[in-house]
């Protein structure tokens, strides 16, 4: 296995007197793309949000590119953030800037570009994400959900981040839209060595998209392994999640191309 | 060689080969070393065909990549690219696919015609808001009306729920208000009235200016800044949910459920907030007489009795449950106008608050003309 890019050891968090989860280790490997499944209120989002920085652990320690997050320096943070993006459940972009400018928001930062060569790269992220050229100059109050999101990934993906985070990338969106967006996030992971963390109820996602999948249920990650390896253990949750008829159904379903992996 | 720049992780080399340039990308390139990489490739000409040797690059990101394709573009057939590695040629062949196509802009009109189409615009908007506004005091109405016929409909909670929030919460501020403004008006009065040796008229000054107009009209003022904008706010959001909607499939009628206890409130509450208002007012007023004229309480009382006619009070408050339905009217219309985005509601809910103030202020204008003319 590749190095561990992610390294997540006894992390705890905790709301008032409701613990979410506590002991919880997790690796990402470099290149991979895990999905982290779990039912409602295990604490899926919150764990992204924990090792994304956005939430202060209660105990226990998140290594993100060799760099212990609790310990980091402001400035180390403020480097860090430039190799990492995050893609929010609806986007979360500014609805005062249009798409185009959203995503230039993070090439702000990177001196000596010019505004001309800021706007090129916005709009080949913005069609990289698979939107029209005209989605570009409008605000994302007149965007549906799904152009909300891939312009929420054009964003996340402005300075070519190692790290992605997604939180829920295809919730709420028509089957054939979620289809063409675990699609876009498989080419743009291969193509651009990107490492991928995903929070997800989507089988679908996790067996066209995940290398691997990590399971949190009991308070922890109860599991992690392929799609394969869940089938093999004996937590009713898992066993009701993996071998339940919904996913049987997608199970059977023919594998997609997946030849992008061998390069 | 011609070696050019040495800077961050990568280097960029433009060699001339008698006929043709090669320009060589050696180490690795992130989207800091965009502007050098831009620099250099700025430099190729038309007048040779260039060669892109990528053998020895470790990894380029997409924005060096768009830099290359973009060399490629503008040098149309020179651009030859060659010796890249498989992670290289993957992000290559990736920003090649998704080169974004340029739409032709829609034309905007300019100039004059645009400033005439967006007044015409403007002034529609303005008609169909004003529109909409008469057509909910009309259903207000007409709800009102049904609730008298059939009492047993009418939702006394939410009337008694929104008569807390709107007058009780109320009470603190405008009292507070009222007081300050009866402390300025005894003031700036008295220094006024002094020069004149007519000290004592200050209780007719604050007495009628407060009970007539400034009692009233600031009560509706910070009434219309506090309740049009939670109005506003409240159907918006629920607007914004579908609960409206919600509310008419399960055959429950909006109008009657939300709109008429919270006008009902107001038209209730103002006149009492209009009465505290008037009473702190006075007292205020009372209060600078006494430490700044020596005028004693009882002086006052008995000055502000034998001088100021009962009808000052009347004309104040009769006022009020106009203000109390255009702020209503106005405060509910908007919040069913919110449309399906968080920024229309922030946008109608402050647009709800300045166009109440100026409806109230409009209309007392109008009741001062009225009670001219008709010598009250």
């Amino acid at each position: 296995m590749s190095e561990a890019v992610i390294e997540v050891r006894d992390l705890k968090a905790q709301f008032g007197s409701h613990v979410v989860y506590e002991n919880l280790n997790l690796d990402v490997y470099r290149g991979e793309i895990l999905g982290v499944v779990g039912g409602s209120g295990t604490g899926k989002s919150v764990l992204l949000r924990s090792i994304a920085g956005l939430l202060t652990p209660a105990a226990g320690s998140v290594r993100m590119l060799g760099l212990d997050m609790q310990s980091a320096s402001e400035a180390e943070r403020q480097a860090l953030s430039d190799r990492v993006g995050v893609m929010f459940q609806d986007g979360a972009l500014f609805s005062s800037l249009t798409v185009v400018e959203n995503v230039e928001v993070p090439l702000h930062a990177i001196e000596g570009l010019t505004a001309e060569t800021k706007e090129a790269l916005a709009r080949l992220k913005v069609s990289l994400s698979g939107l029209p050229w005209n989605a570009g100059d409008k605000y994302p109050s007149s965007l549906s959900g799904g152009m909300r999101k891939r312009a929420g990934l054009a964003r996340a993906l402005a300075r070519d981040p190692e790290i992605v985070f997604l939180d829920e990338p295809t919730a709420g969106l028509d089957p054939i839209g979620a289809a063409a967006f675990d699609d876009l996030i498989f080419d743009l992971s291969r193509s651009l060595g990107l490492t991928t963390f995903l929070v997800t109820h989507d089988l679908d996602t996790l067996y066209s998209v995940c290398d691997r999948v990590a399971v949190l249920a009991e308070r922890h990650v109860y599991a992690t392994g392929t799609l394969e390896d869940m089938r093999e253990i004996g937590h009713p949750w898992i066993q009701e999640y993996f071998n339940g008829p919904r996913a049987r159904a997608v199970s059977t379903k023919p594998a997609p191309d997946q030849s992008a992996e061998d390069s | 060689m011609d070696r050019l720049a040495n800077h961050g992780a990568g280097t960029v080399e433009i060699t001339a080969l008698g006929d043709r340039t090669q320009a060589a990308l050696i180490g690795r390139f992130g989207i800091e070393q965009l502007p050098e990489v831009q620099a250099h490739l700025a430099t190729l000409a038309a007048d040779d065909p260039v060669t892109f040797d990528l053998s020895r690059t470790d990894r380029i990101d997409t924005s060096i990549a768009w830099a290359i394709l973009e060399t490629e573009h503008r040098l149309p057939d020179k651009i030859d690219i060659a010796g890249a590695n498989p992670e290289t040629a993957q992000v290559l062949d990736l920003i090649r696919k998704g080169r974004p196509q340029a739409d032709p802009r829609p034309v905007k009109p300019h100039g004059l015609r645009m400033f005439l189409t967006r007044l015409g615009e403007k002034v529609a908007q303005r008609g169909e808001t004003l529109a909409s506004i008469l057509g909910l005091l009309g259903l207000f109405i007409a709800r009102l009306g049904q609730s008298v016929i059939r009492p047993r409909n009418f939702r006394l909670t939410a009337l008694v729920h929104h008569c807390e929030d709107v007058g009780l919460r109320a009470v603190p501020i405008v009292a507070l208000m009222a007081f300050l403004i009866g402390v300025v008006l005894a003031f700036q009065g008295s220094s006024q009235l002094r020069q004149f040796g007519a000290e004592v008229f200050v209780v007719d000054l604050i007495a009628i200016s407060v009970l007539r107009e400034l009692g009233v009209l600031l009560t509706a003022i910070i009434v219309a800044g506090r309740t049009a904008s939670s109005f506003t706010a409240a159907i918006g959001s629920m607007k914004m949910r579908e609960e409206i909607d919600a509310m008419q499939t399960l055959g429950i009628d909006p109008a009657h459920a939300l709109v008429v206890p919270r006008i009902l409130a107001l038209i209730l509450m103002l006149p009492i907030l209009t009465l505290v208002a008037n009473a702190a007012g006075l007292f205020g007023g009372a209060l600078m007489s006494w430490i700044e004229l020596g005028i004693s309480p009882a002086m006052f009382t008995t000055r502000l009795i034998e001088g100021t006619d009962i009808s000052h009070v009347f004309v104040g408050v009769v006022k009020a449950p106009v203000f109390a339905i255009l702020i209503g009217v106005i405060g509910c219309e908007a919040g069913l106008a919110v449309g399906g985005t968080t920024e229309s509601l922030g946008r109608k809910t402050s647009a709800a608050v300045v166009a109440a103030i100026f409806a109230v202020i409009l209309a007392d204008a109008l009741f001062s003309i009225f009670f001219q003319q008709m010598g009250i």
